[in-house]
């Protein structure tokens, strides 16, 4: 029987980052399921990313970038940091606020947002809203270097409310025309031409020329409104801690409907998202504080498999498993063509309404992509980590159909299966009997056979779900 | 689930990069081409004339082939208003037909709803290549995407997978896996139905090389052997109306002469590859081709290269095609460029609204999403 408390932390370790290895999850259960907890809520208790490593070995992922290096210099990062929750908050930030290199058309500079998620994305979320308003490329990527006095565009007024932090229904078309003038001078020096001499960072500039400064009325307040007198009164807000509550339940613990139906499809677990908009308030908007509530809470606890596994999850968390790109090698940028092909290029989502993720991650294309992938890396016995599942096994002796099967399942998860998908991993063990390890050939074709079950495993549909 | 070999087939190859226009079919005779030209233009003694004005790029040879068997329509001036001449966006835009917003729908996976509303055959749309291109991205529709039609399949690459027989059985015990069963909810549900589509796919495209035979012999290039599964599927008759496909890159920002000479030389031996071999079975009528790019290139030369530009061309090449030239060679003069680029004078959705319709005999409006002026090269 799988262990609980390893059951447990290994759902942690799947939502909180990408997944850890058996030895790790070991390690954190002697430690403790809220130490844990707070060490991740705290990535600074852990050294930061050797980026002398990276470089070195990968000189070309630094400096003017194409765009599946940039991506890849992110995939390394996924599945090497040694600060799980920061880098995936930082894909969480990514996938709510949608910027897309194919009108940035600058992958250094989506880099520079994606770091300034992992600076800011655990703290007070009207910091970051400040941050990301003041973020060169979301201010080139929503125009408001075109949003001037006298003139105003309302794509980032808009965006703002709609998809970053209130959502449809909570404010009128005024109150966008009022925050947009409010950002009006909030732009970016010019950008330097890529030709001739390669890419540079751009920059925020504020004109206070282009600003208009005038008074606006903006959900019922009135006052000569600057861009982040519009954001404090934004995270004020029941919206805004509603809507921030149910995409962080969304991400973290179990898949809603899609965001375009929110404001006609309640939650399907409203005490929960109450219980995440309580922590909001509280910490007076500290994404730390909702965490510390959400990873500590029942409903997150229960949330078994709830989730289906983005391409990227799914890539990296298989990864990782493996166990085989642990340290700089090739094939990282292969490992970034395939979240592509899977359907999700970081750094590129198709619109600023991001991915639809869930079951929409998944189409026929997508499903063959998703289990070849796994199956290819899970059936490979030399890969360390699978190399280290058949030596778990090993320790445990001959093993009957069913404790093969068990065994399996505990040492690649603990995962969970259906009926239905047991039956069929049994019928697979049966066919041969008993799992042995007393002679060389023996062993041999247990080793074999392993790698056949966990390839089956990572091609089961339960295998989609974290 | 059966269909008539007479069902109207389209292909689409995506030249991806944007293919440099004025190389492409060349104002040779042009004073003004060669001004703008001085390192990459192609000598006047290479080039393939079409006429007294116009002519192939001297490695299009098969193409021009076609071109006078009168079987190929050259689109002039092709693209729309406001190019950002990004890569990126610009493709987005031919796949989405959405030149103002960002769209998430694509035009070929609008048409393929179309042609098959209840989504009852997995591979009416097929894509040859690595992922799927928006283009063929609807949510709901199915659509098959093959990266390589001899390996295509499902637990393909296991290590631990040894021999036909285990691969075999372990597929079987696949199947069973994702067999329909009560009461574990909508979302497995949904991935079951998958996957039973999938294997359904695999099957049925098996049968495509099993069938195949051809005195053809394809060159050896990616685009080639992309063609050559596209002639193998259309020829096995399972439904697909839809291909698409790509070729790349083709943006020579430098080096242009030596790199566009072998994408051209590549690019035209696998077209008359393919058309041999529909022609060697007997077949090819109902099909045609679209090549497009997503804009052509400047006018001046950058050095060794061009860099990137608005007006371009596509071609349709087809039994059926009435061939010729639509639409019009835009000016090379200054004052009619836009930003140092040809201007379009031919909205891009007409040429898919006229594929749409004349060919495929669908409604193109909801397609390209409104009413585009069509051509008569169908």
């Amino acid at each position: 029987m799988p262990d609980q408390d390893i059951a447990l932390m290994a759902h942690l370790m799947r939502r909180a980052g990408f997944g850890a290895s058996r030895a790790e999850l070991e390690a954190r259960v002697a430690k403790g399921y809220e130490a844990t907890v707070e060490e991740l809520l705290h990535p600074e208790s852990q050294p930061a990313l050797d980026e002398d490593v990276l470089y070195r070995y990968f000189p070309n992922l630094e400096g003017p970038l194409a765009p599946v290096q940039a991506q890849t210099n992110w995939v390394y990062r996924m599945i090497n940091t040694p600060r799980p929750l920061e880098e995936k908050m930082a894909l969480f930030w990514h996938q709510l606020f949608a910027t897309g290199n194919s009108k940035i058309d600058n992958p250094p500079e989506l880099l520079q947002q994606i770091a300034m998620f992992r600076r800011h994305g655990l703290g007070s979320f009207r910091d970051l809203l400040v941050e990301l308003a003041k973020n060169p490329a979301m201010i080139f990527w929503l125009d408001n270097n075109g949003n001037h006095r006298g003139a105003i565009n309302e794509n980032w007024g808009r965006e703002l409310l709609e998809l970053f932090s209130m959502g449809v229904g909570n404010y009128s078309e005024d109150d966008i025309k009022e925050a947009s003038r409010s950002f009006t001078g909030w732009t970016i020096g010019p950008k330097l031409p890529r030709l001739p001499l390669g890419r540079f960072y751009w920059s925020f500039a504020y004109k206070p020329e282009d600003h208009d400064d005038s008074e606006k009325t903006f959900l019922g307040h009135k006052g000569r409104f600057n861009g982040e007198d519009i954001i404090d009164i934004v995270v004020q807000q029941p919206a805004t801690a509603r809507f921030l509550a149910r995409h962080l339940y969304n991400f973290f613990v179990a898949d809603e409907p899609q965001v375009p139906s929110w404001n006609i499809t309640p939650p399907r677990d409203p005490e929960a998202i109450e219980t995440l908009v309580q922590a909001y308030t509280t910490s007076h908007y500290d994404v730390r504080a909702v965490l510390r509530v959400l990873f500590r809470s029942d409903f997150f606890k229960q949330a078994r498999f709830a989730r289906v596994k983005s391409p990227a999850e799914l890539v990296i968390g298989t990864v990782r498993l493996a166990g085989n790109f642990a340290a700089p090698r090739l094939g990282f940028q292969e490992l970034a063509w395939e979240c592509n092909y899977q359907g999700q290029e970081i750094l590129n989502p198709p619109s600023v309404e991001s991915w639809h993720t869930g079951q929409e991650w998944i189409d026929g294309g997508a499903l063959v992509r998703r289990v070849n992938f796994a199956a290819k890396f899970l059936g490979d016995a030399s890969l360390p980590g699978i190399h280290a599942i058949v030596d778990g096994l090993r320790t445990r002796g001959t093993l009957s159909p069913v404790e093969f099967v068990d065994g399996c399942l505990d040492l690649l998860g603990p995962l969970e299966v259906s009926e239905q998908t047991r039956r069929e991993l049994l019928a697979q063990a049966e066919e041969e009997g008993a799992l042995r390890w007393s002679t060389e050939q023996e062993s041999r074709v247990s080793t074999q056979r392993v790698g056949v079950m966990l390839a089956l495993i990572g091609a089961s549909r339960e295998y989609q779900f974290a | 689930m059966a269909s008539t070999s007479s069902d109207p087939v389209v292909v689409v190859l995506q030249l991806t990069g944007a293919n440099d226009y004025l190389n492409t079919v060349i104002p040779y005779t042009n004073p003004l081409y060669r001004d703008n030209r001085p390192n990459v233009g192609v000598p006047e003694d290479k080039v393939l004339p079409i006429n007294d004005t116009l002519a192939f790029h001297p490695n299009m040879g098969p193409v021009k082939k076609l071109y006078d068997e009168g079987k190929i329509a050259i689109i002039h001036g092709i693209g729309y208003a406001n190019s950002p001449r990004s890569h990126f966006r610009s493709m987005d835009i031919w796949h989405t037909c959405e030149p103002d917003k960002v769209g998430t729908e694509g035009w070929a996976g609008r048409l393929i709803r179309d042609l098959d509303p209840k989504g009852e055959n997995v591979l009416k749309g097929v894509n040859f290549g690595q992922g799927l291109p928006r283009a063929m991205v609807v949510r709901g529709v199915p659509v098959t995407s093959v990266s390589d039609l001899e390996a295509y399949g499902v637990l393909t690459g296991v290590p631990a997978i040894s021999g036909e027989q285990e691969k075999t059985r372990v597929l079987e015990r696949f199947a069973r896996m994702y067999a329909p069963a009560i009461g574990t909810g909508p979302v497995m549900d949904y991935l079951g139905q998958t996957g039973q589509d999938v294997l359904k796919g695999v099957d049925i495209l098996k049968t495509a090389p099993q069938q195949y035979a051809s005195t053809v012999q394809y060159a050896d290039t990616p685009i080639a052997k992309n063609l050559r599964n596209i002639a193998q599927v259309y020829l096995a008759n399972l439904g697909t109306q839809l291909f698409y496909t790509q070729h790349g890159s083709f943006d020579t920002h430098f080096n242009q002469v030596p790199m566009h000479n072998k994408l051209w030389t590549d690019v035209a031996a696998a077209i008359e590859n393919f058309f041999d071999d529909l022609r060697a079975h007997d077949a090819g009528d109902n099909l045609i081709m679209m090549l497009f790019t997503e804009f052509g290139r400047r006018v001046h030369d950058n050095g060794t290269g061009t860099d990137h530009g608005a007006g371009g061309v596509a071609f349709v090449i087809g039994n059926r095609v009435n061939g010729g030239m639509y639409s019009e060679y835009p000016s090379l003069k200054p004052a009619d460029l836009q930003q140092g680029d040809l201007a379009p004078n031919y909205d891009f959705r007409g040429f898919y609204a006229t594929v749409v319709e004349k060919w495929l005999g669908l409604d193109p409006v909801s397609i390209v999403g409104g009413n585009f002026e069509q051509l008569d090269f169908i």
